[in-house]
């Protein structure tokens, strides 16, 4: 069997990748995919847990996940249609209408 | 980091792996060497069954296909909790159908409130 | 099971149901204000059954108690408030979509859900429901760029912190090998205290405090919230300025002093910091603000600081402190966002801060209800906002952390000079320009449950600390 580390350190260098492109990339849509990104790593290692240790929770909650990260990826999405109709960017850089 | 541990179990499909691409690469080299090379304006334009190519190749899609997707994404993922169920049908029985059918029920206020909204018409 | 086997969640199963029949009954009727009235029907029905929820669910993954019941008392009054506040504003904004009340009431069952949690997956359902629902009424003023920034804003950090707090869940069910919180706490006990903690262990309790920092807005983790809340409508800024956070206490309850305690050591050095840079840069930012929604987002965030300060003597009492901070928080700052929203007129903002210019001259009842809630949140008694503090002190000198006691007391003083400042504007200056109020029965009723609630907690405390105590016994 593939040791659980192996796991945990994929899932550690994905969480990563999302997270360095959560705070580098200024598109709105590329950082809710970083997002995206964030949520697979975590489920990876919760399955890993799960299978590794014969409990089935971790994966209980990984279905939890994916159904939960859908509903979110449709209102981030909405989200990001109902600003482009009145802004015409999806840079985040210019969302500046408040300051202070 | 990683042990001593070689994944012998994984050793066919890196084998696959290897075979996959030789063969592929393998195959577009041999074409590409074999092959006489007379280009001429028709030949290189992209070929679209035939048709004249015409317009940009990247067209904005209107947003209503994305109110469906939406609509597809979060209806779509909660067939995942009715897999389980299905499995399990026969040993939980009267109460974890109920249960499913308050989640259908749920769900389907949602889907008419889509509907009501008028979220489905297209025009 | 029986129905009558679901009765330890019946405000939970009475607003969900309240949240579909919202949903449904703005297909069929036009006129909205109907929808706020089932609404506050509704709410009042779950808060009836509040009382007498006891015991635990579904293999304890849920379970009400005096501790979730106290929290539930608190989001469902918010929703109350909120709904109460909301009527007049929505039709002033032209913002009146039926599925505002829904998103509103879904938004608290997601935060009685994170109270009632017994395992880490209801709690991420709770977050998530609490979550989604406020992200949409952020945006809810779909035309106005502002609101749809702001919600924008809070979705794009709000589920980054969630993506943290999910890999703090799944570090923490692999190094205990549960998700249950007392299974939880009995592994961190196996693995004793001390040397042999697993790093995996700790580092799972480092994004714990990320997650729920982000969640309460405290610093460094607090950059979304001032641009949150002056963008999103005033009335869901009043909901989410209360609600979430408090939501945010009652799982520190449950994750800090109950799964992982075995820990404090190691998470109290953690949060000292991040609470004393919550109080100060929350202080010293309001300072220079000129938006009035902007300004109370800045309070929100110091407000989190105090509240945080009785998380950190690791004990009961600095918990039913906090508890008891976030109760009177909640009547003194709807209170005063209700005041906000009465300046919000058909063309006028009423926002900044120069609108409160002789606000005693024009409307003095307004302006007296300000300085009351303005005084409250300052601290300066016979208000609630002193009792809140002075427990929290209290509490914090009784665990020997006497230095962050003072250090509280004297960064509370900074704050004296923003708020009081609005208090001097409306009584000491004259008005620059004719401020209209709204005259909404509901805003009215809203106000007058906050003002009499910020004064009885403040005349007679007794009551409402012995509330917080009882609760404190966890499962």
């Amino acid at each position: 069997m593939v040791p659980l580390n192996w796991y945990i350190w994929l899932s550690g260098v994905l969480f990563c990748v999302g997270m360095f492109g959560f705070i580098t990339r200024r598109n709105l849509i590329i950082m809710l995919l970083s997002v995206e990104i964030m949520f697979n790593a975590v489920n990876i290692s919760l399955v890993a847990f799960s299978h590794y240790m014969e409990d089935l929770t971790g994966q209980i909650l990984v279905f939890m996940i994916i159904a939960v990260a859908a509903a979110e990826a449709a209102i981030g999405l909405a989200l990001v249609i109902a600003l482009f109709r009145n802004k015409e960017t999806i840079t985040v850089d210019e969302f500046n209408e408040m300051r202070g | 980091m990683p042990g001593t541990y070689v994944p012998t179990d994984y050793l066919p499909v890196l084998v696959f792996l290897i075979i996959a691409l030789g063969f592929g690469l393998g195959a577009l080299l041999f074409g590409f060497l074999l092959r006489p090379r007379r280009p001429y304006a028709e030949k290189l334009s992209p070929y679209e069954s035939g048709m004249l190519p015409e317009g940009e190749p990247r067209q904005k899609f209107t947003v209503r296909y994305y109110i469906i997707a939406i609509l597809f994404v979060v209806f779509d993922v909660e067939a995942v909790f009715m897999y389980p169920w299905a499995v399990a049908f026969n040993k939980i029985g009267l109460y974890a159908f109920v249960e499913m059918m308050l989640f259908i029920l749920i769900l389907a206020v949602g889907y008419i409130y889509a509907w009501r909204k008028d979220a489905f018409v297209w025009d | 099971m029986t129905l009558a086997n679901l009765r330890p969640m019946a405000p939970e199963l009475i607003l969900i149901a309240l949240g579909l029949v919202l949903l449904m009954l703005d297909l069929i009727c036009r006129k909205k204000e109907m929808l706020a009235i089932v609404t506050l029907i509704g709410a009042i029905l779950a808060f009836y059954f509040i009382k007498g929820s006891h015991g635990g669910l579904f293999d304890g993954m849920f379970i009400a108690d005096l501790y979730s019941n106290f929290f539930k008392t608190v989001f469902i009054i918010n929703l109350l408030l909120s709904t109460l506040i909301s009527v007049k504003y929505l039709d002033t904004e032209r913002a009146l979509h039926g599925e505002y009340y829904a998103l509103l009431v879904f938004a608290t069952v997601g935060m009685m859900t994170m109270a009632s949690a017994g395992n880490l997956i209801v709690l991420y359902l709770g977050l998530e429901l609490m979550s989604l629902s406020i992200y949409v009424l952020c945006g809810f003023l779909r035309n106005n760029i502002k609101s749809t920034e702001s919600a924008i804003k809070y979705f794009l950090l709000g589920a980054f912190s969630t993506a943290i707090l999910l890999y703090a869940i799944s570090l923490l069910y692999g190094s205990t090998g549960s998700t249950d919180f007392n299974k939880i706490a009995n592994a961190v006990a196996v693995m004793g205290a001390g040397a042999a903690l697993k790093p995996l262990l700790l580092f799972s309790v480092a994004l714990f405090v990320t997650a729920v920092g982000f969640k309460i807005a405290a610093v460094p983790f607090h950059m979304w919230s001032p641009d949150v809340y002056e963008g999103a409508p005033t009335s869901v800024t009043a909901f989410m300025s209360v609600g979430p956070k408090a939501a945010g206490f009652a799982i520190i309850g449950k994750i800090f002093f109950v799964a992982i305690f075995g820990l404090h050591v190691e998470w109290v050095k953690l949060l000292i910091p991040i609470s004393v840079a919550t109080m100060i840069t929350g202080n010293v930012l309001a300072i220079s603000q000129t938006n009035i929604k902007r300004m109370l987002a800045y309070s929100s965030i110091a407000h989190a600081g105090y509240a945080l300060l009785g998380i950190l003597t690791a004990d009961g009492d600095g918990l039913t402190a906090a508890m008891n901070y976030m109760l009177i928080y909640m009547f003194m700052n709807v209170g005063a966002f209700a005041v906000v929203i009465m300046l919000r007129t058909e063309d006028f903002a009423g926002d900044e801060l120069k609108d409160y210019l002789g606000l005693a001259k024009t409307h003095p009842l307004a302006a007296f209800l300000m300085m009351i809630f303005m005084f409250s949140l300052t601290g300066i008694p016979p208000t609630a906002g002193f009792i809140g503090k002075f427990y929290i002190f209290t509490a914090l000198i009784h665990s020997g952390q006497l230095k962050l006691a003072v250090a509280g007391v004297l960064i509370s003083v900074i704050s004296a000079f923003f708020y009081l400042r609005v208090v001097m504007y409306m009584y000491m200056k004259d008005p620059e320009v004719e401020t209209p109020v709204s005259d909404s029965l509901y805003l009215k009723v809203a106000l007058a449950i906050s003002v009499v609630m910020v004064i009885v907690i403040g005349v007679f405390p007794g009551k409402f600390i012995e509330f917080a105590k009882a609760s404190l016994i966890l499962q």
